[in-house]
């Protein structure tokens, strides 16, 4: 860690800032330092955005001082725009300008004309590596390529604080080493680089972190301060011979704070002072086990797990769900390109990829949502393409979005799912009254869905899909934008229900979920490129470099021998 | 080049400028709404909806043939105006009427040549009457039906009198004589008006839905933090639609001297001026919705009810101010398109008159400082 510079880029004091009657920021105190990458690290809403849009002269502050680079951004906006580039979270590119016009757009704004033009223009394009592509339009790169062409225009001219809103959300983690490797270089060259986040691992390679919660800041300085407060308190249970009734037993234990399936083994984090159970070996501790701890101490009491539900209906022995040859085109565009897997009954299966992989696109097809355009999905024997009725029956959905009806309450909703599934009388009841409790929805029964808190609205979605006790479960991204705590919780719930002999299948762009998952396939580009249990996929790729290959290190491996795409369609 | 203030200025004018129209170029919908949308409204306009009654299906039964009704049967006949039908009895003629395949029937009673020779002859008391049953569903066919029935029946007994070598009795005749428009189509009128509504299309519809999408896509959020200052955007947004919406005028123009021979009668140079001034209320009204919608689907909603609705209805396009009741008069007094119409139909069928077009522009350059004066207040480089 370089040594603090005498002077700060932004000096925060006192920061408030409310929306109505919500309070987004809660007197915040910190400093940002040039050469050094800070990330601003917290879960959704917890006022990341709106600390980025104060220091960017976007918005106004309630209260308290803010100073960027010697310039008040409440009332010298102007100064600030001079000195500080800012990515907001949808990029801020203009999809139907191509790259090259994007830059000039900004350099004309900038004041960028001539010579310096020139010179800033071949820096960016080498810097970024979208030469190749400067006629293509915004809209038709990539993930990863657009977030590098942002940066490039918050970049035409260099200056001294780059603000950088989420600039890993959408990006595969190939491209997300890419971005991370050139920020590295900005800071080298003396900018201060702010990056927002809500990937802890990313939090744990920062110069410093600013760790928000509910517009408090929790910690600021560098993140193994805080991860060496947890030395000592994390331990591992190798192995143990039902990995689910082991970590459901650990979690309900005195002084566990968080237990965690991470492949085989069941991971645990010890409250201060507490004894780990027997048969826990010590492990080093991480950052987002300091995140867990710290955000826990802040949490509202959570309600408790979901008892386990009745027994569901057996569907059958052998594969339950069945994917063969799978193929989606749309026009000359293909989503999903033959697609083979089967999933037992009880198991946990995940299709891991980044946004655009076409995982939720073989989702659609297996629920029969979507006609696959060759290739048959068959879901406790029945082609839902064919028998929708039927067949949907046994499964419950949950969609990437929060699709229930915001203005009725939580009741209400639970009440008109009853009634789509055709529950009637005493079933009905039994059912609503069920999920209500098993929950923790009772204090919210009355309450509009759309004013529940994230993790809330979650259980309902999850409650709502399980209402008629379905076999087979389809979660398409169920935690994206979801807090560490929120995440956990309601891993614990499918947990729970994998343990009753519910089928479940999970879509995740998150890799240490992916741990969960009793067996992976891993989706790019429309293509199924591995599956097979998490440990086996890591083993893979063990070298001598590596000899603990993580399942990103797979995942990156995997891609690099699919060869970089971009590159070829370039040529 | 240096990064002086006005240098640096015009370099950001440019920019913004450049890459508005860019975007119009490769946008689907902003070219359909600039180009295809006045195209078809045009079209539909031109050609499809007219104001005028012609071939008005006529039921006639003549109870007694003689010379005379004859005669007066194929005076209707041979009017445009009408399409008549034959029929022996009135029943028949009658339950045509409420199937709604006849817009009225005319029943000549079988007493109608005695009664008229006798009121040709002069008996003061004499008349001789005939029947007209007229659908009133649609209240305005109806009025033009009975209007254009009594007209062709006026026209006949005049030319009957002629005939016979006797004066009629009608002792004042009303000889009218129209101006400006004197084959009455409504083209003439619908056609000018129809520039009003295109420029309100692209003026204020499309702006409001360019300036919303910036809001979506984040884009507009990435632009406040350059140093382009609001004025700059205002302009920046404002110079291609004006330009665009021009182009709208003067296709509007072109296809309806060329294609519909409306005539043209005023300065050329009046109508572009005129045109320019309503252009920017609609922009600027444009931007004020924008302020306030930050998405596409609010945005639409509200530039359609707020310019689109009211330069149909309330402009005079359509439907005749003056018989409005008193409060929506009152209300169209708020909206551009009413001067802008007024100005349109009296520079292509009347000339530059200016005792006409002078306070109807004043009215809109009074409207076009208000509504940029709120919109340059609003637009400020904050999100809030």
């Amino acid at each position: 860690m370089p040594p603090p510079p005498p002077l700060p880029l932004v000096d925060i004091e006192g920061l408030e800032k409310r929306f109505g009657a919500v309070t987004a920021l809660d007197g915040i105190t910190a400093a940002i330092h040039p050469g050094r990458m800070t990330g601003l690290v917290g879960p959704d809403g917890a006022g990341k955005t709106t600390l980025l849009r104060l220091v960017a002269g976007l918005l106004r502050a309630d209260g308290g001082r803010l100073s960027v680079c010697g310039a008040d951004p409440g009332t010298d906006p102007e100064r600030v725009h001079e000195a500080v580039g800012y990515m907001p979270q949808s990029f801020g590119l203009y999809e139907d300008l191509s790259v090259a016009e994007n830059l000039s757009l900004y350099a004309d704004l900038r004041g960028v004309v001539g010579d310096a033009r020139e010179r800033a223009f071949d820096r960016l394009l080498r810097f970024t590596g979208l030469g190749p592509f400067r006629t293509r339009l915004a809209g038709r790169l990539s993930g990863g390529m657009k977030q590098k062409l942002g940066i490039a225009c918050a970049m035409v001219v260099k200056p001294r604080l780059l603000l950088l809103d989420e600039p890993s959300v959408g990006v595969d983690p190939v491209s997300r080493r890419e971005l991370w490797a050139m920020v590295q270089d900005l800071v080298a060259d003396d900018i201060g680089v702010v990056w927002s986040t809500a990937y802890l691992d990313e939090a744990e390679r920062c110069d410093a972190v600013l760790l928000l919660d509910r517009g408090r800041l929790l910690h600021a300085g560098p993140p193994d301060a805080l991860t060496r407060r947890m030395d000592g308190r994390t331990f591992i249970l190798r192995a143990p011979p039902d990995k689910r009734v082991a970590q459901a037993r650990a979690a309900a234990t005195a002084g566990v704070l968080d237990a965690l399936i991470q492949g085989p083994h069941v991971r645990l984090v010890m409250a201060q002072g507490a004894a780990p159970p027997d048969g826990a070996h010590p492990t080093p501790p991480r950052f987002e086990d300091a995140f867990v701890s710290l955000l826990d101490d802040d949490a509202a009491p959570h309600a408790p797990l979901a008892t386990p539900t009745a027994p569901v209906a057996d569907p059958g022995e052998g594969d339950v769900v069945t994917a063969q040859g799978l193929t989606r085109r749309f026009g000359d565009f293909t989503a999903v390109d033959d697609v083979s897997f089967a999933v037992a009954r009880g198991e946990i299966f995940g299709l891991l990829g980044p946004n655009g992989a076409g995982k939720s696109t073989t989702f659609k097809m297996m629920c029969g949502l979507l006609p696959p355009t060759a290739g048959t999905a068959r879901v406790a024997g029945i082609d839902l393409g064919h028998a929708a009725s039927a067949g949907r029956a046994k499964i419950g959905y949950m969609s990437q979005k929060f699709s229930l009806y915001g203005d009725l309450s939580v009741g209400q909703n639970l009440a008109f799912f009853a009634s789509v599934y055709g529950l009637k009388g005493q079933a009905r009841k039994q059912a609503i009254r069920g999920a209500l409790e098993g929950y923790g929805l009772d204090t919210y029964a009355k309450a509009n869905a759309r004013t529940l808190p994230l993790g809330f609205k979650q259980r309902l979605s999850l409650a709502c899909a399980t209402l008629h006790r379905p076999p087979i479960l389809f979660l398409d991204e169920p935690t994206s934008g979801v807090d560490p705590l929120t995440r956990r919780e309601f891993w614990g719930r499918i947990n729970a229900l994998a343990a009753d002999g519910v089928t479940v299948l999970v879509t995740t762009h998150f890799l240490d979920e992916a741990e969960y998952c009793d067996r992976l396939g891993i989706v790019f580009r429309g293509r199924l490129v591995a599956d097979g249990v998490p440990d086996a996929l890591k083993a893979r790729f063990r070298t001598a470099d590596t000899p603990e290959p993580t399942l990103e290190d797979a995942f990156i491996a995997l891609i690099e021998a699919e060869g970089r795409e971009d590159a070829e369609a370039a040529a | 080049m240096s990064d002086t203030p006005t240098g640096g200025r015009w370099l950001r004018l440019r920019g913004l400028i450049v890459k508005e129209s860019r975007q119009v170029a490769r946008d689907p919908s902003s070219i359909a709404i600039a180009l295809v949308m006045p195209i078809v409204l045009l079209l539909l306009f031109g050609y499809g909806v007219s104001l005028d009654a012609r071939n008005i299906g006529l039921a006639v039964v003549v109870d007694g043939p003689t010379q005379a009704t004859e005669s007066l049967v194929a005076s209707f006949e041979r009017s445009p105006y009408f399409h008549v039908t034959r029929i022996a009895d009135r029943r028949t003629a009658e339950a045509g009427l409420v199937a709604g395949d006849y817009r009225g029937v005319m029943v000549i009673k079988d007493d109608f040549t005695k009664r008229l020779a006798r009121a040709l002859e002069g008996g003061g008391a004499e008349s001789a009457p005939i029947q007209l049953m007229v659908d009133g569903t649609d209240a305005n066919t109806a009025r033009l039906t009975r209007g254009y029935v009594e007209g062709a029946w006026a026209t006949w007994l005049t030319l009957q009198g002629l005939t016979e070598g006797a004066a009629t009795r009608l002792a004042v005749t009303a000889e009218p004589r129209i101006w400006f428009n004197p084959e009455v189509r409504s083209r003439n009128f619908l056609v000018p008006g129809l520039m009003a509504i295109i420029m309100t299309l692209i003026g204020t519809l499309l702006t409001a839905l360019v300036v919303a999408r910036e809001w979506e896509r984040g884009t507009m959020e990435a632009l406040m933090t350059t140093p382009v200052t609001a004025l700059e955007l205002l302009i920046g947004k404002l110079t291609p639609y004006f330009l665009l919406g021009m182009g709208g005028m003067g296709l509007s123009v072109a296809m309806a001297v060329f294609l519909y021979d409306v005539p043209f009668r005023g300065s050329f140079l009046v109508l572009v001026g005129v045109s320019a001034v309503f252009l920017v209320t609609a922009l600027a009204l444009g931007l004020l919705i924008s302020t306030a919608a930050k998405n596409q689907f609010v945005a639409g909603q509200i530039a359609l009810v707020a310019a689109f609705l009211p330069a149909f209805m309330l402009s005079g396009f359509l439907f005749e101010i003056g018989s409005m009741p008193a409060f929506v008069q009152g209300l169209t007094y708020l909206f551009a398109a009413r001067y802008f119409v007024a100005i349109l139909q009296t520079l292509f069928l009347a000339g530059t008159v200016w005792s006409v077009i002078l306070p109807n522009l004043l009215a809109m350059v009074a409207l076009a400082t208000v509504l940029l004066l709120i919109t340059a207040r609003r637009t400020t480089k904050r999100l809030e």
